[in-house]
């Protein structure tokens, strides 16, 4: 209630300031942010937008994607397990309060609790000391380079407000009461947040106390969800709102005519790929008994070889659409044009290929797709599954929405599905460990759903994790994802292009995690 | 008198407690928000931990039972998308709702009487043959597609009326509306009149053929014998016994108007408890789920328990015979 008078007030008050320099920005998407409780959900598009409120140790730079400090001032690794993190003077937070090294130990071990979602950004981590007002001290359980990527997605509370309005514990999906840190925000970024109506309306105001030296020039942000396609777009050409995340792909060719507008297309760090069942003995749902054809390298490279990406990413995807030869996209660290190398695209060879493999004839195998989770997914199903059937191949095709879909291949149920992965910490181990790595405590194997294992690949992993030298854990890394292509532990497809549509007087840096960052957007 | 009232509750009850047991068994197969909540990086065990910590790992008998007895109590558990409680959610979408359906009924209302009158009364004349084609039109074009259509042309081409969302509101205490504001009422215009447009329709379409059955009946004749004006006729007389199956009809339109807003709260993004049940599908949120389509059956069963009541009193046949519970 509070909450709303304020904000009730807040807009009278801007509505009747509206000077010439203040800069508006509207932009929508098709969900909403689950919480503000940064270390509640780890939910992409809320990362991204408590990343203009709340600030973490390091960040990505948004051009270049080298790992920048923000609350930190720099950091050294005083031995292998333990990192000395100097913090940025002078900060404070929204409320008044200074920024320290309390905060940071706080905040860390608030991630760290039981009812956080950001397990997977705090793993490794033992302990972490405040050793003066500007200094803190993290103890990791064994060496861990990726330590500093970690830390871009754990973003910084206030101790004491944390503790006054008792939101000491993260969120709980579960319990009856709301924490206040789910619908009040209080960190140190660009801007704070003015007003939250879940499933409606987001309003931030700029920060004028930010330590930072902004380069753009938005002084008030809104972001509406709109959940329907059509009106997101007809949102934009009435100039309701200034930019959309999401247009659909079929929209594309008309925005892109439009002459109040642009489309800014850009890599995501997102590789879309089948993966195979090599574990089960028989496939459920297929004609082959006795035996699983996809353990045979033989028959994986035939599929492999069966599909024609580029056909796919200039019809299929209209242009959407990167091939790729490897797990991970050229943004993330680890990855090199060797790895990259696909089979090539070679009907005659693949049919003689699963000749030899003793499937002159081809096989029914099932094949599983989501149908409202990446770009274009179901359609490229299709396009596969025809392809497939020139080799003799006959994928029984079912596709699912993403809320059953993904149970249902956790539940290994799948004997060919789709995935698609995407690299928040932009380093490789991120993908090798949940996607080659054999099944395992700890997130080793998490979405390795069709149970790819050798022990040679493991063992490669294993060292990813450890070894802190960067030159031999890159050559570690290549060799893994060398391994992956030999083995065909997936198909990969193509890494995906999110278009963004834009009003042309808006400038803006098209980030490959599909984030916005509103330092840098100007309204001109 | 009571014995038919308490067994009439008693069906409504059994009603409610059917839809809530279909409702609940069917979205155990909608999905597991489990992989919503906690991202594409969460381990198994995680997953593990979270979904019994929910209760999801618990037979589904187990499961209703505790959906029941919350219910009981007017508590539909907690979101799982948003975390809150699900009655404090409805509460905060209905007023959204409402108004947009009230808004609707009346335009259908407004428009849809004085049309199907003059078409009754013109019959044959073109311009009642365009509103009978038009009308047409109106039943069988599909919702989202008359939304569209209307965005198209009043916010992307004309500019004149805005695309999505509630606009500017004001809170009455629990409430808020739209009816205070300019922004507020602009912003109604759209998925209203897109609303309206079937119940509009159907209710012209209505009233023709009612006024057409009751000009031909004899007390018309005399009334016209009588020498009364046609004014007085067609107003006085035909158009006061047209409205009566009229009203029952807009009654229990009401109800549909309700529950059909999916599709337009959709569309125009407009934050009532339709919009809220599609995110709560795309999400699995159960709990919200179950609580909509309950709350969706109260209205009508409502509605058909005060209609039967009202039979009840106006007809003294049943009285006597007791035990033809089956109206409605």
């Amino acid at each position: 209630m509070i909450h709303r008078i304020a904000f009730a007030a807040a807009l009278a008050a801007c509505t009747a300031a509206g000077s010439a320099s203040a800069a508006t920005f509207k932009w929508a998407s098709a969900s909403d942010i689950p919480t503000w409780d940064v270390h509640s959900q780890n939910n992409a598009l809320g990362n991204g937008v408590h990343a203009a409120v709340y600030e973490s140790l390091f960040y990505y730079n948004s051009r270049t994607f080298a790992l920048e400090p923000m609350l930190a001032t720099g950091s050294k690794q005083v031995s292998p397990t333990q990192v000395r993190i100097s913090l940025r003077p002078n900060v404070k937070f929204h409320d008044g309060a200074a920024f320290n090294a309390d905060d940071v130990v706080f905040s860390l071990n608030r991630a760290m609790a039981k009812t956080s979602n950001y397990g997977v950004y705090t793993q490794g981590i033992d302990r972490v000391v405040k050793v003066d007002d500007l200094t803190v001290d993290i103890f990791t359980k064994a060496p861990n380079p990726v330590l500093l990527r970690q830390l871009t997605e754990l973003r910084m509370m206030d101790r004491d407000w944390s503790e006054k309005n008792k939101s000491v514990e993260p969120k709980d999906a579960k319990t009856k009461d709301e924490n206040f840190a789910h619908r009040n925000a209080n960190g140190t970024g660009p801007y704070v947040l003015k007003s939250w109506e879940q499933d409606v309306k987001l309003v931030l105001a700029k920060n004028p106390n930010w330590w930072g030296k902004m380069e753009g020039n938005v002084t008030e942000v809104v972001y509406t969800p709109i959940k329907s396609e059509a009106t997101r777009v007809a949102a934009l050409l009435s100039g309701e709102v200034d930019m959309v995340l999401d247009p659909s792909p079929a929209d594309l060719p008309r925005l892109r005519n439009a002459s109040n507008l642009k489309v800014l297309d850009g890599a995501e760090n997102r590789t879309i790929f089948f993966g195979m069942d090599q574990f089960r003995d028989e496939l459920p749902g297929s004609n082959i008994k006795g035996k699983n054809p996809l353990k045979d390298l033989k028959v994986r490279r035939a599929l492999y070889q069966a599909i024609d990406v580029q056909a796919i990413a200039k019809t299929t995807m209209r242009g959407l659409a990167q091939p790729t030869g490897t797990l991970i996209a050229p943004q993330v660290n680890g990855w090199t044009k060797r790895a990259d190398v696909r089979w090539p695209y070679d009907v005659e060879a693949a049919k003689k290929l699963l000749a030899d493999a003793g499937y002159a004839q081809g096989f029914e195998v099932d094949f599983a797709c989501p149908n409202n989770r990446y770009i274009n997914d179901e359609e490229i199903c299709q396009a596969v599954a025809a392809m497939w059937a020139k080799i003799g191949v006959k994928a029984k095709l079912r596709t699912l929405p993403l809320t059953t879909y993904f149970p249902m291949i956790q539940r290994y149920e799948a004997s060919i599905y789709m995935l698609g992965w995407g690299v928040p910490t932009f380093d490789a181990l991120y993908s090798l460990q949940s996607l080659v790595r054999s099944l395992g405590a700890q997130g080793d194997g998490n979405y390795n759903v069709g149970r790819y294992s050798n022990p040679q690949m493991d063992a490669l992993v294993e060292r990813i994790k450890k070894e802190v030298d960067q030159k031999n854990r890159n050559d570690l890394i290549e060799q893994a994802l060398l391994l992956s292509h030999q083995d065909v532990s997936h198909i990969p497809l193509h890494n995906q292009v999110i278009p963004w549509a834009v009003k042309k007087n808006i400038d803006m840096v098209h980030r490959a995690d599909n984030r916005i960052e509103m330092r840098l957007v100007k309204v001109n | 008198m009571l014995a038919f009232i308490l067994r009439r509750l008693a069906q409504a009850l059994a009603v409610m407690l059917a839809v809530a047991f279909i409702a609940f068994m069917l979205f155990q197969y909608v999905g597991d928000p489990v992989t919503n909540l906690l991202g594409q990086d969460a381990t198994a065990e995680d997953r593990a931990a979270l979904r019994s910590s929910l209760g999801l790992d618990q037979p589904f008998p187990v499961q209703f039972a505790a959906f029941v007895g919350n219910a009981v109590q007017g508590e539909f558990g907690m979101s799982l998308r948003q975390g809150r409680k699900v009655s404090a959610l409805i509460a905060e979408r209905f007023p959204a709702t409402l108004e947009l359906a009230l808004t609707a009924a009346v335009i259908a209302l407004v428009v849809g009487i004085p049309l199907g009158v003059y078409a009754a009364l013109r019959r044959g004349r073109w311009l009642a043959q365009v509103v009978m084609m038009a009308s047409l039109l109106g039943v069988s074009l599909p919702t989202f597609l008359i939304g569209i259509l209307l965005i198209l042309v009043f916010a992307v081409t004309l500019g004149v009326l805005p695309s999505f969302g509630r606009g500017e509101v004001v809170r009455l205490g629990g409430w808020s509306t739209g009816f205070l504001t300019l922004d507020g009422w602009k912003h109604l215009v759209l998925p209203a009149v897109t609303l309206s447009i079937f119940q509009l329709a159907l209710i012209l379409r209505l009233v023709r053929a009612e006024m057409l059955e009751v000009l031909r009946s004899d007390y018309i004749k005399f009334a016209r014998a009588r020498g009364l004006s046609d004014r007085a006729v067609y107003f006085g007389h035909a158009l006061k016994n047209t409205m009566v199956p009229v009203i029952t009809i807009t009654g229990l339109q009401l109800g549909s108007l309700i529950a059909f807003a999916i599709i337009t709260e959709t569309v125009f993004q407009w934050p009532g408890m339709g919009l809220l049940f599609i995110q709560a599908v795309q999400f699995a949120d159960i709990p919200v789920m179950a609580a909509y389509l309950c709350l969706i059956a109260l209205i009508f069963v409502v509605i058909n328990l005060v209609v039967d009541l009202l039979y009840f009193a106006v007809d003294p046949r049943l009285r006597i015979e007791g035990g033809t519970g089956g109206h409605g």
